[in-house]
């Protein structure tokens, strides 16, 4: 048998409903199995962490070619908040949970959770922007040593 | 697959260390799969998440995920893992001597 996996640090960079819920499963699931796991979020992936924004987070109806949705009838108004609910709708009835109820769970299992320094920087944002469960704003070298000794996962 | 005693008993255990058959479990068998987790002695509190595990267990055919359990047991989610530092559901499964709950969340 391989050596099983010790601890993964994972990277969410995109701001999208479908960009954000691929790394916290993986994050959720990594603390499941008992494997160590952090979380930072860089770029538009600090959505998910933004108090004023991880409640807004919406699917991506414009090049998204997995919605089989021409990119002009995704552009009209609205269309991005219909297929968020609509996805939304379907996720609670798998009861997968909200991305803030799904941050707050994941913070609980004890997964570290970063926002990137240099992202903060390019939207002037602060400490306080960000939900409590957010431990640091990290640099990028600091997240190195974070990831030390695991794997690492960019989405 | 594994054959070993527990608690006097000769089972199966999977590649991952769960009881094959749940039905031959028993409490003095929890113990000695804590202590194959190295959890020893179980607390009350860690009794209550085995015991919840395998009642759902018996009751749905599966054991809850570790957010049903949050849920569902109550015991919260940053105790559960506190309780059981590899993964509250797997190990409390395991001790319970029920298969892996199943499920991405």
């Amino acid at each position: 048998m391989s050596d099983p996996i010790e601890k993964v640090s994972i990277i969410i960079s995109k701001g999208s409903l479908e960009g954000v819920y691929p790394g916290l499963i993986m994050a959720n699931g990594a603390r499941a199995e008992g494997i160590e796991a952090n979380l930072l979020f860089t770029f538009f992936g600090m959505e998910a962490i933004l108090k004023k924004r991880q409640s807004h987070i919406k699917v991506a109806t414009v090049g998204n070619p997995g919605l089989h949705m021409a990119s002009v009838v995704g552009a009209l108004p609205g269309m991005s908040a219909l297929a968020t609910h609509m996805m939304e709708q379907k996720m609670d009835k798998l009861d997968i949970p909200s991305i803030p109820e799904f941050v707050e769970m994941i913070s609980d299992t004890g997964c570290g959770m970063y926002a990137c320094q240099a992202s903060v920087d390019l939207f002037g944002l602060k400490k306080d922007d960000f939900i409590e469960q957010v431990e640091e704003i990290i640099t990028v070298g600091d997240f190195y040593a974070k990831a030390a000794g695991g794997e690492i996962i960019f989405t | 697959m594994t054959t070993t005693t527990l608690a006097g008993i000769n089972v199966e255990l999977n590649d991952e260390g769960f009881l094959v058959d749940p039905s031959q479990w028993t409490e003095a068998m929890a113990v000695e799969l804590a202590r194959k987790e190295a959890i020893e002695p179980l607390t009350e509190r860690q009794w209550q998440v085995i015991r919840f595990m395998r009642s759902e267990y018996l009751a749905k055919g599966t054991g809850p995920s570790v957010r049903v359990l949050g849920k569902t047991s109550g015991v919260p989610i940053k105790e559960l893992y506190q309780l059981f530092t590899k993964g509250p559901a797997k190990t409390a499964a395991k001790i319970a001597g029920i298969p892996k709950p199943k499920g991405c969340i």
